[in-house]
């Protein structure tokens, strides 16, 4: 069996996903009695019905084990016609808003289980494992809510403008979503990253998947308005006023600063846009701040003030939590910007290569101060990397998707990845992470994540150091 | 800049005219686009119900004054039931006070923070600014009622959460004429650092990038082995893997109801058929019981199907089940509230309409099954 799959031009892709997990299953009790006499059984047909498939040479063709033909000579899946060839389907509109196939509800967002005490101050995690590209289905977006989630009438919800002092802002004004949805649009991919996100990591490791050690990170097309445009409209002396202040309307009115250069250069907006459509409830109907590259808790939800001032705010989430403490008891304040990270998505923990030979490693490369430029992969430990491809497009603050060609030859293998962004800044190891910041810093960890690829096919979450 | 044009010759005057002009149009355009007809002019009264932030330097604090003794009692009325009497619970949210010492208050750092092996962190520990602490009792507070303490609670419960800490005396009343003095106290006050590179402004922080990698691409210093991974006895902690995975795909989800040392076949993922029985179904027709909870707040105490502050909805129908007036008896525990059933922290009486009333006593009679 060693020798099955070491050589990609005998290798007939395996198109894994044919098989049903029945039939994977008796694969693999089959392995265990005994692989290469199996293979033989499994195979025999093949070889009587095609040995054209693989050409002329003397050596027997190779055959993706996981897509063996019947001993009657064809997959009945093919060979008998199913209901959905010979019959007539479903009409439009069967229901007004689709919704994914029934073979996709695996596909949830999910808590981790004793994280938070409640389930209004708690968080959900996007099920990274599962997704594609680079934009998260609204309805699997990451949820945080610090005092739960509301569905907000449009009609009544204001947007308020004003100063910290009268000589900071002319004219404070209050806006109606009717006058937001007329003003000059944006729309913008970026990702958005809770500061928290991969925190259970940072001692050891503490989840199984992907799921719940990087996701708390979604990505999405905003659309909504350039903050600067909405504060022109109230004349602000930016001057002075360096500093501004966002606020929510729900319960708990979080409250975040946000620094005056990234407004004046364009980049933060409000946004009542996602994917298409209005923002879910869940996170922010129907406006919410977009601090692209900003860690999570500064796009503030269900946004009912802005206020500009001339020093930071010192709020909750930047003096209780949302601090970073370090190794020699001081906390790191107004840490905001989500450092360049990646993570590998397939493979990954909790999950089961269903045979040897070929495959896509994927996964996503994000930075918060620009774009992606490199990611690269190893299957050895960190000892020997490759650089993936990116696929485009690569956008800054934004999700990038990569992959990169991978033979597995069934022996263990330790698959990481490390991205480095347009800034030089290279992802960093654990190692390399916690000799400046410790264990107990709880945010921003963007160390470089391991998978260990066992002999079995079964994928661990593992630490290197 | 062009007060005396005399002085330039012609040509140099002709030739930076346009470009200057060019300049002061696009900046114009660019900082102050005014869209007629929309927005208009905040009221004072406006302002006034929203702009509600305190900073660190207090401004935006009102004037007002609170007890120690008064915030206690609203103290524990209010928040003792998440929070515990003394702000140490851990029940519902992170403790609140406690690893404060004299010393500290002196220093103006929290000593135990540097000490790795103390296990927890309480916001007394954490927080550098007073302010703070009051601008978020005042807008968040208490959990299923923020925005309901008058200022002058908010200086008391303040007061007294100071007073547990230490930090002011047994006598102190809380007011904005000494709250600066207050600040001086703060144990954790000189704690903060912003001698990082994550601040995406300018001038807050020192800038300093703090850990600087470098991409090797072969041969590259590796760790010899895996130092951490999850043990065998947390396979299933976060519920079965394999049902949290496509059904589809280059790879499944482990089956992690099984131990992973049986062998390979045992990590493979469950028929489809079990997979896809899992997974949520349409809410089915019946009362909007999820609604009622919410309206109701009843979901900031109760849980499905886990102890909260009180005792889940299904330990309840299990308690009550086949009892001929235990839909009568729960009725009447929620009006009127009581304590001692489930421990010593009580419910408050409820003021819920009779209707919902009937329809949650019905639902926790047939069982509370999850809507």
């Amino acid at each position: 069996m060693e020798n099955l799959c070491d050589k990609t031009g005998r290798l007939i892709k395996a198109p894994e996903n044919f098989i049903s997990p029945e039939g994977i299953r008796s694969v693999f009790a089959e392995a265990k009695a005994g692989r290469r006499g199996f293979i033989r059984q499994a195979f025999a047909a093949a070889a009587i019905a095609g040995t054209a498939v693989a050409g002329t040479g003397t050596a027997p063709p190779v055959v993706a084990a996981s897509n063996p033909v019947p001993p009657e000579g064809g997959d009945p899946n093919i060979l008998n016609l199913q209901a959905h060839t010979t019959g007539l389907g479903m009409p439009v509109v069967t229901d007004g808003y689709g919704k994914p196939s029934k073979y996709e509800q695996n596909v949830q967002r999910r808590q981790s289980p004793g994280l938070t005490q409640t389930n209004q101050a708690s968080v959900s995690f996007a099920p990274l494992q599962s997704l594609f590209g680079i934009v998260t289905p609204s309805g699997l977006h990451f949820e945080r809510h610090h005092q739960g989630w509301w569905d907000i009438d449009p009609s009544k919800h204001r947007l308020m403008l004003n100063g910290s002092d009268s000589s900071l802002m002319k004219t404070p004004k209050v806006f109606t979503m009717d006058e937001i949805m007329r003003m000059p649009s944006v729309s913008r991919f970026h990702f958005i990253e809770c500061g928290a996100n991969t925190g259970m990591e940072w001692g050891n490791v503490a989840v199984p998947t992907v799921q719940y050690s990087h996701g708390m990170i979604s990505c999405s097309e905003f659309t909504g308005v350039s903050l600067k445009l909405l504060l022109d409209q109230c004349g602000v002396d930016y001057k002075k006023a360096r500093y501004v202040l966002a606020e929510g309307a729900d319960g708990s009115s979080m409250t975040r600063t946000v620094p005056m250069e990234l407004i004046e250069n364009g980049e933060v907006f409000v946004a009542y846009g996602q994917n298409g459509e209005m923002l879910r409830p869940e996170n922010g109907y129907p406006l919410r701040l977009v601090v692209p590259g900003v860690q999570g808790v500064s796009w503030v939800k269900y946004l009912r003030r802005i206020e500009v001032g001339d020093q930071p705010y010192g709020t909750k989430d930047e003096a209780i939590h949302y601090v970073d403490l370090m190794p020699n008891g001081l906390h790191r304040q107004y840490t905001s910007t989500q450092e360049c990270k990646s993570v590998v998505t397939t493979p990954s923990g909790g999950q089961v290569l269903l045979d040897k030979g070929f495959y896509s490693i994927s996964g996503l490369a994000w930075s918060g101060r620009g774009k992606v430029t490199t990611v690269d992969v190893s299957v050895d430990g960190g000892r020997n990397w490759r650089p993936a491809r990116l696929q485009g497009p690569v956008m800054s603050k934004c999700l990038t998707r990569f992959n990169i060609d991978w033979v597995w030859d069934g022996k263990p293998a330790i698959v990481q990845s490390r991205a480095t962004d347009e800034t030089g800044y290279v992802q960093p190891t654990y190692r390399q992470l916690r000799a400046s910041r410790g264990t107990r810093s709880i945010y921003h960890n963007n160390a470089t994540q391991s998978w260990l690829v066992q002999e079995s096919g079964e994928v661990k979450n593992v630490q290197l150091s | 800049m062009f007060s005396s044009p005399d002085r330039l010759c012609g040509w140099a005057l002709m030739r930076r005219l346009p470009v200057f002009l060019a300049f002061a149009l696009t900046a114009g355009a660019a900082s102050a686009q005014v869209l007629p007809g929309l927005g208009r002019p905040a009221t004072p009264k406006e302002i006034a119900a929203w702009d509600i932030d305190v900073r660190p330097d207090f401004k935006g604090l009102p004037k007002g004054a609170g007890t120690v003794a008064h915030g206690q009692d609203i103290w524990e009325a209010k928040c003792a039931s998440c929070h515990g009497v003394f702000g140490e619970s851990n029940e519902v949210f992170s403790p609140l006070i406690g690893g404060t010492t004299p010393k500290d208050i002196e220093t103006g750092r929290v000593a135990r923070l540097a000490d790795g092996s103390f296990p927890g962190r309480t916001t007394l520990m954490r927080v550098p600014t007073v302010a703070t602490l009051w601008d978020y009792i005042n807008r968040a507070m208490p959990w299923n009622a923020p925005k309901s303490l008058k200022v002058d609670e908010v200086y008391a419960v303040t007061a007294f959460m100071l007073n547990l800490g230490g930090i002011v005396p047994d006598n102190f009343t809380l007011s904005d004429q000494n709250i600066r003095d207050v600040q001086n106290r703060m144990p954790n006050r000189k704690g903060m650092t912003t001698d990082h590179a994550m601040w995406p402004g300018k001038g807050l922080t020192s800038g300093r990038l703090d850990v600087k990698a470098v991409a090797c691409m072969s041969n590259c210093a590796t760790e010899a082995s895996v130092a951490s991974m999850l043990p065998d006895h947390a396979r299933n902690a976060h519920g079965n893997l394999a049902e949290q995975n496509r059904i589809v795909g280059a790879q499944r989800g482990a089956d992690t109801t099984r131990p992973a040392a049986l062998g390979p076949e045992a990590r493979l993922p469950a028929p489809p058929h079990r997979a896809t029985a899992q997974a949520a179904a349409a809410p089915a027709a019946g009362p909007d019981i999820n609604g009622m909870l919410a309206k109701n707040t009843c979901t900031a105490c109760h849980a499905m199907d886990r102890k909260l502050v009180g005792p889940s909805f299904r330990e309840v129908a299990e308690k009550y089940a086949g009892k001929p007036d235990s839909v009568a008896y729960l009725a009447q525990r929620i009006k009127h509230g009581g304590s001692g059933v489930w421990g010593q922290i009580p419910m408050p009486a409820q003021g819920i309409s009779a209707q919902d009333t009937q329809m949650l006593v019905q639902w926790i009679a047939e069982g509370a099954k999850r809507p």
